[in-house]
């Protein structure tokens, strides 16, 4: 089938009368507002992404040692030492209008053993290394949990899989956009006379459906689904896809969810563990983050102004090429900022420097900021939350240092 | 209420099936789970020695690539590695498929659930690198010889695990008075995360009566347990605490640090109280409800600690006692459940489950992701959630729907007729809207759909 007739289809389905007012989760009654405006969107990067290659040192005069001939030396200036790697070439607006920024030599506490895995799950769970293997929820979550009036519409995790950055006491909602469910309206009949008498099963279908509607409702069209319809729909969602394929739903759905009542979003991407061929390998991840971040602003409307994207990863990647003209897994490396809520056109950070004796192990970039410092701060501008809160629980022992002034 | 043989069949079993009777009443399907293990046979899954060996290969590849000397041989061997590593993958994707097939075509249905609770209460993965494809090797070598055993020879076959030693770092503990500690100084020491989950998830619970002070004991008294990845298994005396070590009011070991203490130690924890209350618990809500009844809770636990942790006896209480058999509504399917009861109902053959990985993956794998279940792979040591609403959230129910809608059809091209398949799938007490439902769809394949989305077949 081809894309343009699944979305004709995709489309038609919005004319079914969908049973939103029933329910549980969107009804006016339940859906108080959260009890602040801003946005925050998290997404993680999976797969550690090499911040020496997207936010280019190349007025580090150890950069072009380090990485020599066979290092991309140009970019897009961003300021007197940084370059951005062209792939992201459409965010350079954004940077021109203050609503991109990068924060460089950063690292969760995560050392030395460089596992993915660790390093991933100490990055969503927000503590330090001690805390390995027995994180069973993350800091946003913890964030939640802190906050006043939230819902189970307050955040969302979207895609696939649960994501631990968002699990533990505080409700969240998860979706993702592939469940997306398009019914026929004989079939949407039956399913709800079958669900009717299990209370869990009604309110849930009910929730599937809304939830799948919001998702089309760019694809507006007219007519009625037939089941030859329905069943190529979920057979054509159901098909696996790849990440630059599904990004641009991802954040759409995201978007959607934001510009209503829900105020958290997180969402990943993978990709970025480029060992061999990073010239060809990293472009191929960074071609999602643009399309993720440019689609939130598209989408986002005026709420973009109040918006907080932060961009991490579990740690960054060896200052030298490998012999596969790739890179080994490293310690410190780059975060992106985006939105109108934060104070952008810069590149914040302590800079190590990258000679021999400034790296860390001689062979990573130095880590200078705790990477949940910078999350710390973003929250504590966009949540008003006290600078106790961040320390004590949704980072338990973290200093968060000087105020970076991230957010407007 | 009492025993009835189709709910024994979606309760305690892998769920209804048009060829395959269901069980007649308790002694018969007690005696199945203690006879031979015909699903392992007809349907086999490999031991750990096969994953370690590919472990291996693997492992050695990269050195290969690392220490490699120009790049035609480093792309050789990378090129080589990830051959591998594929070959690995499509390995255990046979694992899944056989996994599937037992749950389709057993008659032993009680086996399959067994098999999958033990493998979630002890659970052990890894997270990454070639083994995170070895969860089933390690159910097949610690939990389905045991099932029907003592629990204490199960906990020792799992605790004793290379996948759990990894797991739950016990490779990486030594005794702080060991010989390999005072050669390295500082360099080594005890690692609690084994010792803790052993109490908190895998004997006593966590409402259990120990403290910090057993966690480090304990721990001291695990020492010694490793695996590497050249000799696999084995007890070194070299890295075990030294001495006679205490632990909850008893005195373990000797001079020379043996195997001996730690089975020792795995026997009491075994044989205490609080075990057998945390064990039949689990057992009871897993099988009966989120709030199984407390009489029969208390059942099962006395007949674990009158017979020795045997086991059967334990399920034997469970399936003799009447609330066993309410007619309420029972646990939510987990996906592996769901997916295995379809395929039983719809009465699959093992030629309609593709031996292509690709076509598994697309068909079974994935989606059971999308319904919040990547099999092998669980969230944490706790393994699987219970509760109703961890798995019927508006995304994995919505994953559940377009399952039953459409892979049923694409997997088997020919389906029954869904008002045929609404009385094999759920029998004799099919709800009245769902019988309404599988006649008033328009194609077959819709109807079949609407009977697996039912709250009657998705419950247990």
């Amino acid at each position: 089938m081809t894309d343009t007739s699944r979305r004709a289809f995709l489309g038609r389905s919005l004319a079914l009368g969908c049973s939103l007012a029933a329910s549980p989760l969107v009804t006016p009654v339940t859906m108080a507002r959260a009890p602040w405006d801003t946005r925050l969107v998290v997404i993680i990067l999976r797969g550690a992404m090499d911040g020496l290659d997207v936010v280019r040192p190349v007025g580090d005069p150890g950069y072009a040692a380090l990485r020599g001939g066979a290092a991309p030396q140009g970019g897009l200036a961003l300021d007197g030492i940084f370059a951005l790697h062209p792939e992201l070439s459409g965010l350079m607006p954004l940077w021109q209008k203050g609503e991109l920024g990068f924060v460089h030599a950063v690292s969760t506490p995560y050392r030395d053993k460089r596992s993915h895995f660790d390093g991933q799950d100490i990055l969503e769970a927000g503590t330090g290394q001690d805390a390995l293997g027995r994180d069973r929820d993350g800091w946003l979550n913890r964030m939640l949990q802190a906050m006043p009036g939230i819902t189970a519409e307050t955040a969302y995790a979207v895609g696939r899989e649960d994501m631990l950055i968002l699990s533990g006491d505080a409700p969240v909602a998860n979706w993702s956009p592939e469940a997306a469910l398009a019914l026929s309206p004989q079939a949407q009949r039956l399913l709800e006379r079958v669900m009717h008498d299990d209370p869990l099963f009604r309110a849930t279908m009910d929730e599937a459906i809304a939830l799948s509607q919001t998702e089309m409702a760019e694809l507006a069209g007219d007519g009625t689904l037939d089941t030859a319809d329905m069943m190529n729909a979920m057979q054509e969602n159901m098909r696996p896809t790849r990440d630059r394929d599904r990004v641009g739903s991802v954040a759409r759905f995201a978007a959607e969810r934001l510009r209503g009542d829900s105020r958290i979003a997180a969402f990943s991407l993978n990709g970025f563990d480029t060992h061999a061929q990073q010239e060809r390998t990293l472009p191929r991840a960074l071609a999602p983050l643009q399309e993720a971040v440019l689609t939130l602003r598209d989408e986002l409307g005026d709420v973009w102004g109040k918006t907080a994207v932060l961009a991490m990863t579990e740690f960054g990647r060896t200052a030298r090429l490998n012999g596969s003209r790739g890179t080994d897994h490293g310690t410190a490396g780059a975060m992106l900022l985006a939105g109108g809520a934060i104070r952008g056109g810069h590149v914040l950070g302590d800079w190590p420097g990258l000679a021999e004796a400034d790296l860390y192990q001689r062979r990573d970039l130095m880590p200078t900021r705790d990477v949940r410092a910078i999350a710390g701060w973003a929250m504590r501008g966009l949540f008003s939350l006290d600078r106790a809160q961040v320390e004590g629980t949704i980072f338990p022992g973290l200093d968060m240092g000087a105020d970076p002034k991230l957010i407007l | 209420m009492t025993f009835d043989p189709p709910r024994a069949a979606r309760r305690f079993g892998c769920g209804l099936s048009p060829d395959i009777p269901a069980p007649t009443d308790a002694a018969t399907m007690l005696e199945a789970v203690s006879g031979p293990d015909a699903a392992a046979q007809r349907f086999p899954v490999d031991g750990f020695d096969v994953a370690r060996d590919l472990d291996l290969a693997i492992h050695e590849l990269s050195r290969a690539v690392r220490s490699a000397e120009t790049d035609a041989a480093r792309e050789e061997a990378a090129a080589r590695r990830g051959k591998l590593g594929r070959e690995f993958r499509d390995t255990h994707m046979g694992w899944f498929r056989h996994t599937l097939l037992r749950r389709a075509l057993t008659e032993d249905g009680f086996r399959e659930r067994l098999a999958f609770f033990w493998g979630d209460h002890f659970t052990a993965h890894s997270k990454g690198g070639p083994l995170r494809y070895a969860h089933a090797c390690f159910v097949e070598d610690a939990v389905r010889p045991n099932l029907a055993g003592r629990f204490a020879d199960m906990l020792i076959a799992a605790v004793t695990h290379p996948l759990m030693l990894l797991y739950l770092d016990q490779v990486r503990s030594a005794g702080p008075n060991s010989i390999a500690a005072q050669r390295h100084g500082g360099q080594v020491g005890l690692n609690e995360n084994l010792a803790r989950e052993l109490m908190e998830l895998h004997t006593l619970g966590v409402g259990g009566s120990y403290g910090q002070g057993d966690v480090r004991d304990l721990a001291a008294l695990l020492t010694g347990l490793s695996y590497r990845r050249s000799d696999g298994f084995a007890f070194r005396a070299r890295i075990a605490e030294p001495g006679v070590l205490p632990f909850m009011g008893r005195a373990y070991g000797g001079d020379t640090p043996t195997l001996d203490r730690v089975v020792q130690v795995l026997e009491d924890l075994a044989a205490h109280p609080d075990t057998a209350e945390h064990i039949a618990r689990k057992l009871a809500v897993h099988f009966t409800g989120d709030t199984p009844d407390p009489d029969m809770v208390r059942r099962m636990r006395d007949a674990y600690l009158q017979n020795g942790g045997q086991l059967v006896a334990v399920y034997a209480a469970m399936l003799d006692h009447p609330a066993a058999w309410h007619d309420a509504a029972g646990n939510v399917k987990q996906p592996i459940d769901f997916v295995g009861s379809s395929l039983r109902a719809l009465g699959i053959a093992p030629r309609h489950l593709s031996d292509v990985p690709r076509l598994l993956r697309r068909d079974m794998m994935n989606p059971m992701t999308l319904m919040g279940q990547t099999w092998g792979m669980p969230p944490g040591p706790d393994g699987w959630p219970e509760a109703d609403s961890a798995w019927i959230t508006p995304q994995r129910m919505a994953a559940r729907l377009q399952w039953g809608m459409t892979v049923p059809f694409r997997v088997m091209r020919l389906l029954p007729d869904p008002r045929e398949f609404v009385e094999v799938a759920l029998g004799p007490d099919a709800p009245e809207p769902v019988r309404f439902a599988a006649k008033a769809a328009e194609t077959r394949a819709e109807g079949v759909g609407l009977v697996l989305a039912s709250p009657a077949f998705q419950r247990m």
